[in-house]
């Protein structure tokens, strides 16, 4: 049994929410100097050079790379040799994204109620929590900070076995061509392939956060990310939608078993920025 | 690159084509969601609108609470097709140019070329590089909204683009 202090997860949180709303991801800023690079188009290429000159400046004068700073997901991977001690582990990552948003100067996006209040809890909480109990005596903190003009965008659809592959294709770019220039892109296409209803969209979710060099480990759904891909930035959306080249960094894929009769398709979009990071305690 | 400066005028707006790069300098405003309803119930109502729509700018926007020394935080655009619901009748009380991001609904390009004005866009994630041509910041009507409140805004050589003209063209058609 190893004692963590759910401080050590609070401060945690407090530190990674601040920092992936003023630094790209490595990954992610490495897919923006590549398309910089390999676009054509002038309108698409002048937008990746400001995309760029952005990051410099956010990280540079501490100012957020977008003013949608986002609602944060965590995903908390907790080894069943781990004690929590010092208080709620659930509370500490609400105090932890509560700090970061009010030292950080980050934007306060959080309704109270969904429908009828929609009062601003001006905290930026609460954030949505995921929990997994996993083998081993570590603690796995991995979060994102998602904006919405790219969630709003995200598409999920229960396909009938029979439409296969080439109904999931046609899902996912449909939902790509949809989202045109409100997703901010260049895109990151998290695919949730498989589960059930519910399921599959917490797969989507998972897919955007996994890191760009990480392919899915099954050669087939690997293949499917690339093809996915370079058929989405053949529908020339472009760099924020202004008709360029590059539509989209990166597709990430993740499945999951499912039911005889079902194939569930979940599509979460997400922006050039793409805020995730990872952390073991 | 066409260097404009407020009030954007219709003089101004007529020679303007879908897909040209502009700056603006001078005032513009900011509105997003809940800003939006507020001044449709106000229209409702009967009452006078806190900012005088002739020929107005419109930014949506809802920036990030200001670091010390800075006059806002980061400043990009939001996803415009939310405020569909309430442009067109904007546009027919004067307003003669909205900035965001994305998509906008017909009624919306009617409304346009009706009132020959035009929809920019800016770079939607570029709050940091947008926020630089902010010269000053002041909430001027429903502070209690946060960064959702209508903000006037300075602003030397903010960059956009042309996206609907007053003939209707649309750039991502």
């Amino acid at each position: 049994m190893r004692a963590i202090q759910v401080k050590q997860v609070q401060n945690a949180v407090c530190t990674m929410v601040q920092k992936i709303n003023y630094q790209y991801p490595s990954d992610i800023y490495a897919c923006l100097q590549a398309a910089a690079d390999k676009e054509t188009t002038p309108i698409g290429k002048e937008t990746l050079r400001i995309l760029l000159e952005n990051s410099r400046l956010a990280a540079e004068k501490h100012i957020p790379i977008c003013q949608d700073t986002g609602m944060v997901i965590v995903f908390l991977r907790v080894g069943q040799d781990v004690h929590f001690e010092g208080g709620s582990i659930r509370e500490a990552i609400q105090q932890g994204v509560r700090d970061g948003y009010e030292q950080g100067y980050l934007r306060k996006s959080v309704v109270s109620d969904p429908l009828f209040d929609r009062i601003n809890t001006k905290d930026n909480t609460p954030a949505v929590i995921y929990m997994d109990i996993v083998d081993g005596d570590q603690v796995e903190i991995e979060l994102s900070s998602k904006g919405f003009g790219s969630e709003n965008m995200s598409v999920l659809k229960m396909l009938k076995p029979a439409q296969g592959l080439t109904g999931v294709k046609e899902a996912v770019l449909e939902a790509v061509k949809n989202a045109g220039p409100n997703a901010c892109p260049p895109m990151v296409i998290g695919v949730g392939i498989g589960g059930t209803f519910d399921y599959a969209a917490v797969l989507a979710k998972k897919a955007t956060v996994r890191p760009v060099n990480e392919p899915n480990p099954d050669p087939r759904y690997a293949q499917l990310e690339q093809e996915l891909l370079n058929e989405m930035n053949a529908l020339h959306i472009g760099p924020q939608g202004l008709k360029g080249d590059i539509t989209a960094f990166h597709v990430n894929v993740e499945q999951y078993p499912t039911h005889i009769a079902g194939l569930p398709v979940a599509v979460n979009i997400s922006c050039h920025i793409t805020r995730h990071a990872r952390e073991v305690l | 690159m066409i260097n404009l400066t407020t009030p954007l005028t219709k003089d101004k707006i007529k020679g303007l084509k879908s897909g040209d790069m502009v700056t603006i300098t001078g005032t513009i405003y900011t509105a997003r969601d809940a800003a939006h309803k507020r001044l449709k119930e106000m229209l409702e109502k009967g009452e006078t609108l806190p900012i005088d729509l002739k020929d107005a700018v419109i930014y949506y926007v809802g920036p990030t609470p200001a670091a010390p020394g800075n006059v806002i935080g980061s400043a990009g655009p939001t996803t415009s097709s939310r405020m569909d619901a309430y442009a067109p009748q904007l546009y027919d009380l004067g307003m003669s140019v909205s900035i965001g991001k994305g998509y906008r609904t017909k009624p919306v390009l009617d409304a346009i070329v009706r009132n020959q004005g035009a929809y920019m866009v800016a770079i939607g994630g570029a709050g940091a590089y947008i926020s630089q041509c902010i010269t000053a910041c002041k909430v001027i009507a429903f502070e209690d909204l946060g960064a959702e409140a209508i903000h006037e805004l300075l602003v030397d050589h903010f960059p956009a683009t042309v996206c609907i003209d007053a003939k209707g063209h649309n750039l991502y058609e």
